[in-house]
Parts: C-alpha cells; sequence; structure tokens
C-alpha cells in the first residue's frame, strides 16, 4: 500500500515538473529564436525576486491567484468548468464596495459585511449558471462565459454616476467612493511593503478546502460526482443538488477574488480595477492540479513571472517574454499531465499484467510440485 | 515546479533588505526624466505614443536621458506604486504617469520624494507642492470638430465613436455634440462606444472601430469622428473607403504613415498636444522651475486645437470660416462648452 502511494506522488509531480523544465526550454528557445539572449531575461528575473519590495508584491499576487485557483478548483472535482470566476469576482468587488463604502460600523463588523456581501454577489452570480445547468442542462462554460460578459456591461451601468458611482473632482475615473478606514482590513507591514491581511485568510482558506473535501461527507459526495456521476446516484447522492452547491460555493469563493486588494489597497472599485484575475486562476488551478499545496506553489509561480518580468522592461527586454512564458506553461502542463497520464495507465496494467503472470508462475509451480 | 518554489523560497529569505531600486542608484551627473505609460504603451498611435514624442524631443534638445516604464495587464494599484517609485529613487526627475489611472499612486509615491516632480496627465483630483497636472481642454477641440462635422455633412447625419465609455471619452463627446448642434439644431449625431471599462480594448481593436463606423454610414452619417485611440484607425478606413469625411484624434492623423492610404478622406484632426506638455514639464524642471499645480492645455494655448493639413479641408471656406469664429468665441469665453453630455 505504501509503495503505491509513493507511486502516485511521483507520480503527480512528474507531471508539473516535466510541464515546467519543457516550458522554460521552450521559452529559451522562443527567445534565441528571435535573436535575444535566452539566459539573460531568466537571471533578470531571478535576480528581481531577490528584492525584497517584489517579494511583498509577488506574495500579494500569489494570495489573489490562490483565491481564483480555489474557486475554479472546487469546480473542477466536480467536473464543472467555472469560466465565470472573472466576472463573478468584479461584480463582487463593485457591489460590496458600494455597500462598505455606504455604511460606517465598527471595525471587524465591517469588514465582514463587506466580505459578506462579496461572497453572496460570488455565490449569486455562479449559481444563475447553475440553476441554468441543473434545470435546463445548458453547459456551464457557455452561460459563464456569457455571464462574464453581462457582468463587465453590468458593472460599466452600476458604476455610471447616476447610479452607484462617484466620479472624484478633478478626475476621469468613476470610482465608488471610499470604504471609511473600519472597513481595511490590517495588514502586515515589512521593509519590502505592505503584505495584505486578507493575504493570510486566502491561504488558511487552503486548509478549509482541504479539510472539506477529504474529510467531510460532502467533500466526498463532491468527489464522487466528479468521478461518475451515474455512481455517485447511484449511491444516493442527488447531481443536480450537488451542481447547484459546488457552483454557489465556487462563486462565493470567486467573490472573495477581489478582498485582498478592495480591502488591502484600493478601498473603493474603480475603472483600473484588474480584470482577467478568473482566467489566470485556471491556469494556477491547473498547474496545481487542484490540490491546495499544488495550488499555492503554482500561485507563487505565476505571481512570480508576473512580478519579476516587469523589471524586464527597464533592462532593455520586452516584458511579455512573462506572458509567453505563462502561455507555454499551460500548453505544456496539458500536454504533460496527458502524458503521466497514460503513462500510470500503462505502468499500472503492466504491474497488474506482471503480478497475475507472476502469481500464475507460482501456482504452476505448486501445482507441479503437487 | 517544487524546485523552481524551492529556489523562489530560497532567494526569498536570502536576499532579504535590499529593494529593487537599491540594484542602479542614479549618477547624479546625468539628468533623466522617466514616463510611466498607460495600458496599450508605446506604439499605440495615439496617447503614449505622443507623451513619448514629447520625451523623445526632451531628449534631443535637452540631452537629458529617458527611461520609460509600461504597465501589465490586469495590475493593480501596488504595480503602479512600484514602478513609479522605482522611477523616482532612480534620480527621474520628473517622473510622468500618463493616464488618469496614476493618480492614487502619484498621491502615495509623491509625498515620499518631495524633491521629485511628478506629473499627472488627464487629472487634477491629486494634488500636491511637487504635482503638476497636466490637463486638456479636449472638449474644446471637439467642439470645433462638430463645427466642421456639421458644416462638411451633406445627409444632416454625423457620427461620434469613442473607444471605451468613460468620463473622459465622454467629454469629447459632449464637446462633439454641442459643436454639431451649435451649428445645425437639426443635424442628427449618432453615437456609439466600442467597449465599457473595465474592457479597454476599445483603445486598441481596429476591427472595432470599423464595424461601428460601417454602421454609422448606414445609418446615412457622412462624416465620423473617432475618439478612440488605435482602435479610430478602423473607423478611419471604413470611413474613408466609403468616400464619407473622417475626423482624427490626438495627433494630426493626416500625416500619419499608418493611415497614408487614407489620408485624403481626413477631413481634420482634434489634437491633443500631449507632446508639448510632456516637453514643457521636463523643460520646467531642468530650468529649476519646476511647473506644479493645474497646468491646463485650452484652445487659447493651442493645448488641443483642429488640424488643417488636408488641402481639402483648407479649400472649404466656409467650414474654416464657422471653426475661426467659433474658436474665438470660446477663447472669449462667449461659448462655454459642456464637458459631459
Amino acid at each position: 500500500m505504501k509503495k503505491f502511494d509513493k507511486d502516485r506522488l511521483l507520480l503527480a509531480a512528474a507531471g508539473p515538473a516535466l510541464a515546467l523544465v519543457s516550458a522554460f526550454v521552450l521559452t529559451m528557445i522562443v527567445l534565441a529564436a528571435s535573436g535575444v539572449d535566452p539566459i539573460d531575461p531568466l537571471r533578470i528575473m531571478i535576480e528581481q525576486a531577490g528584492y525584497e519590495d517584489i517579494q511583498v508584491l509577488i506574495v500579494n499576487q500569489a494570495g489573489i491567484y490562490f483565491l481564483a485557483a480555489l474557486a475554479v478548483a472546487i469546480g473542477f472535482r466536480m467536473n464543472l468548468f467555472n469560466i465565470g470566476v472573472d466576472g463573478q469576482y468584479r461584480l463582487a468587488a463593485m457591489l460590496s464596495a458600494v455597500v462598505g463604502a455606504a455604511v460606517s460600523l465598527p471595525g471587524p463588523l465591517h469588514v465582514l459585511l463587506i466580505v459578506a456581501v462579496a461572497m453572496l454577489t460570488g455565490a449569486f452570480w455562479a449559481g444563475i449558471a447553475g440553476v441554468l445547468k441543473a434545470r435546463r442542462g445548458v453547459s456551464e462554460v457557455v452561460s459563464t462565459i456569457m455571464l462574464n460578459a453581462i457582468a463587465t456591461s453590468l458593472i460599466a451601468w452600476l458604476i455610471l454616476p447616476k447610479n452607484f458611482g462617484v466620479q472624484p473632482a478633478g478626475s476621469n475615473d468613476l470610482t465608488t467612493g471610499d470604504i471609511p478606514e473600519s472597513g481595511w482590513f490590517p495588514a502586515v507591514s515589512l521593509p519590502g511593503g505592505d503584505i495584505y491581511g486578507f493575504t493570510f485568510v486566502a491561504f488558511a482558506l487552503g486548509v478549509v478546502y482541504w479539510f472539506v473535501l477529504n474529510r467531510t461527507r460532502f467533500g466526498f459526495d463532491l468527489r464522487a460526482s466528479g468521478a461518475s456521476e451515474s455512481a455517485a446516484q447511484a449511491s444516493g447522492v442527488e447531481p443536480k443538488k450537488m451542481i447547484m452547491t459546488s457552483m454557489l460555493i465556487s462563486g462565493a469563493v470567486a467573490g472573495l477574488t477581489g478582498m485582498p486588494l478592495l480591502l488591502g489597497e484600493s478601498h473603493t472599485y474603480n475603472l483600473s480595477f484588474p480584470l482577467g484575475i478568473g482566467f489566470t486562476g485556471i491556469t494556477v488551478a491547473l498547474l496545481g492540479r487542484n490540490n491546495p499545496v499544488g495550488i499555492f506553489f503554482s500561485a507563487l509561480l505565476i505571481a512570480f513571472i508576473d512580478k519579476a518580468s516587469a523589471g524586464l522592461d527597464t533592462a532593455g527586454y520586452a516584458k511579455e517574454i512573462g506572458t509567453i512564458m505563462q502561455g507555454l506553461i499551460v500548453i505544456a502542463v496539458v500536454v504533460s499531465y496527458e502524458l503521466v497520464r497514460r503513462y500510470g495507465i500503462r505502468r499500472q496494467q503492466q504491474k497488474v499484467g506482471e503480478e497475475l503472470a507472476a502469481g500464475h508462475a507460482i501456482k504452476t509451480e505448486k501445482e507441479v510440485a503437487a | 515546479m517544487s524546485v523552481a518554489s524551492a529556489a523562489l523560497a530560497l532567494s526569498a529569505t536570502a536576499c532579504g533588505g535590499k529593494k529593487s531600486s537599491d540594484s542602479s542608484s542614479s549618477s547624479s551627473s546625468e539628468k533623466s526624466a522617466a514616463i510611466a505609460y498607460d495600458i496599450g504603451g508605446r506604439g499605440d498611435q495615439s496617447f503614449n505614443d505622443a507623451a513619448y514624442a514629447g520625451l523623445e524631443k526632451a531628449e534631443k534638445d535637452l540631452k537629458i536621458k529617458g527611461a520609460e516604464a509600461e504597465p501589465t495587464e490586469g495590475e493593480s494599484e501596488a504595480d503602479k506604486v512600484q514602478r513609479l517609485t522605482e522611477l523616482a529613487r532612480k534620480g527621474n526627475n520628473p517622473v510622468i504617469g500618463v493616464g488618469f489611472a496614476y493618480a492614487p499612486a502619484i498621491k502615495k509615491v509623491a509625498e515620499k520624494f518631495p524633491k521629485t516632480t511628478f506629473g499627472l496627465i488627464d487629472d487634477t483630483s491629486v494634488t500636491g507642492p511637487n504635482i503638476a497636472n497636466l490637463v486638456f481642454n479636449e472638449e474644446q477641440g471637439s467642439y470645433l470638430a462638430g463645427v466642421a462635422a456639421a458644416k462638411a455633412s451633406k445627409t444632416g447625419t454625423v457620427g461620434f465613436i469613442g473607444g471605451v465609455e468613460v468620463p473622459l471619452i465622454k467629454k469629447f463627446e459632449a464637446g462633439f455634440t454641442q459643436g454639431v448642434k451649435d451649428t445645425n439644431p437639426n443635424a442628427k449625431v449618432l453615437s456609439a462606444y466600442l467597449t465599457q471599462p473595465p474592457d479597454f480594448t476599445g483603445f486598441a481593436k481596429p476591427d472595432l472601430g470599423k464595424a461601428a463606423a460601417k454602421g454609422q454610414l448606414d445609418g446615412g452619417a457622412d462624416v465620423v469622428y473617432a475618439a478612440a485611440g488605435l482602435a479610430g484607425s478602423g473607423a478611419i478606413e471604413a470611413t474613408a473607403n466609403a468616400g464619407k469625411w473622417a475626423v482624427g484624434v490626438d495627433s494630426d492623423q493626416y500625416n500619419q504613415a499608418g493611415l497614408a492610404k487614407y489620408k485624403d478622406k481626413i477631413l481634420t484632426s482634434v489634437t491633443k498636444d500631449v507632446q508639448s506638455a510632456v516637453y514643457n514639464l521636463i523643460k520646467s524642471v531642468q530650468d529649476g522651475t519646476p511647473q506644479t499645480g493645474e497646468v491646463r492645455y485650452g484652445l487659447d494655448k493651442n493645448g488641443v486645437g483642429l488640424a488643417d493639413s488636408n488641402p481639402e479641408y483648407k479649400k472649404m471656406a466656409e467650414v474654416i470660416a464657422a471653426v475661426e469664429k467659433a474658436k474665438a468665441d470660446i477663447i472669449a469665453k462667449k461659448i462655454t462648452v459642456k464637458t459631459a453630455p
């Protein structure tokens, strides 16, 4: 039993390792092919990561990616592809910013309210796709993509000054007004900058995710439904209910994605609030194999590429090298996981075959002896 | 992967106490100025390129060194703070943030570098003793475009295409519409925006501009004004191909190499002299009298205006007379142009 586990662990690590090595090699080939020194940009990026202010940026960004990836992973475990994390977190951040700016409560309550509104909004937006899937069989891939576009338009309308938006005097920006200080989440101050307090909440959620998935009845049902819907149904799991629940939870976690920034940095939702984190979350979840530890490290890696590549600009290289690297990682991940999976199956078959053959041999020997 | 993360963790613990900007400290003998670009960066044929042109001119005329930095997609305020801090700590003066998105970041960084002048384009919401707010009366230039469009139109229908529906672009729409209506009260203005924020591709994708322009041409418009950055070139292409008048934006698009094929149908362009604004700020710092507070560029200082490079436009005496009159009236404050539709 123990040996089998070690094998599985090795195989699980082989996928990401193979993907990363081939992605880095491919990046160097791309660089060399376009006439750029293939080593120097990578050296600069690693050097960048040595600076403490860049490290703070990396950790903060990793926390944000971690939340988005967790939301995606919850869906993945249930065989649901929630591409709508992007729309869910933006709408959640926007509405919770509106509520946060409108009320004034004592410290922790204020933050809790903002977080609750964000989770509810995210859950609601994902829930629409859940209902469509459970009731009408609409593919969640299609509906969540469309809901992303609808969220964009809805936010653009809601943030107009005639609705919830505020245009500060002399500014060309639109905001949702400033959240009073009671609604800020305390940060951990380091010499290199502030690490958003919510980053730690994010990583703690990873533990909760692991516990719920592996140590509760619900987690078992979820994984069972993901592995085989009909088998799960046969053992008494109601698939429609599972679709709804996992979509709602995925959306609620997605709603938290904007919180580190909203509670720790901008304290308002404005036109330059980042978008696209939901899509990066898919990359991170894939790379991390939906496992909280894996997601943690892949969030760090992608955040590292993001922040370290920004410094390439001043060194005379195109910072898009980072984007190329991320794209290659995605491709490499998909290919290498499939390769490793096939290799695993073949190996297993081989082993079973060997064991059977060996068993047969023993049996024959015995027969002969008798 | 575990190797990479281990290496990352190792470097995180091993090299504490160093900041990215410590690496190459400023060589005090060489003077330098820096620009932090808006989304799109250099090569957008518009806003960012105009800022770069200002820096380039300063490099040549004032013998300074220029530094540039571009944003990454999906970045947050912290990244902008980081970028400006790095530029300031390397000894660049002034440090110019192109676009209103830099306002919150400049507020934070300017306090930390009281001896550095910070330029902020398109925003006056953030002020300080070492902040120069470089702003433009885009609505005034657009008003003149409206006057010209109404005069040049035969169908009485003109089109406005905005890149992204943000307050800044609404200023263009407001001025244009007012200019059209003041000139011909019966004229119709078709108005369209390519994308909604935070989707800023409406400033970047020419195919969106092309489609929107086609729609307005089908609707009877025979003059189309696009304030949409790079996406506007698509609108110009569609309009020129239909044999109708296009109105360009930001720089004199008649003279733009990329649009040479369509230049005969580019009636005029609403110019926004970001180049001079950037150059003037750098020069003021070099002269030891750095600009501070609001520096407004309107029609009176030719900060905004209407280009007249197209010979066809120069032949339209009636149009030019109306535009000149409107210009004089705005400068004399007889006409006040609205900044929101």
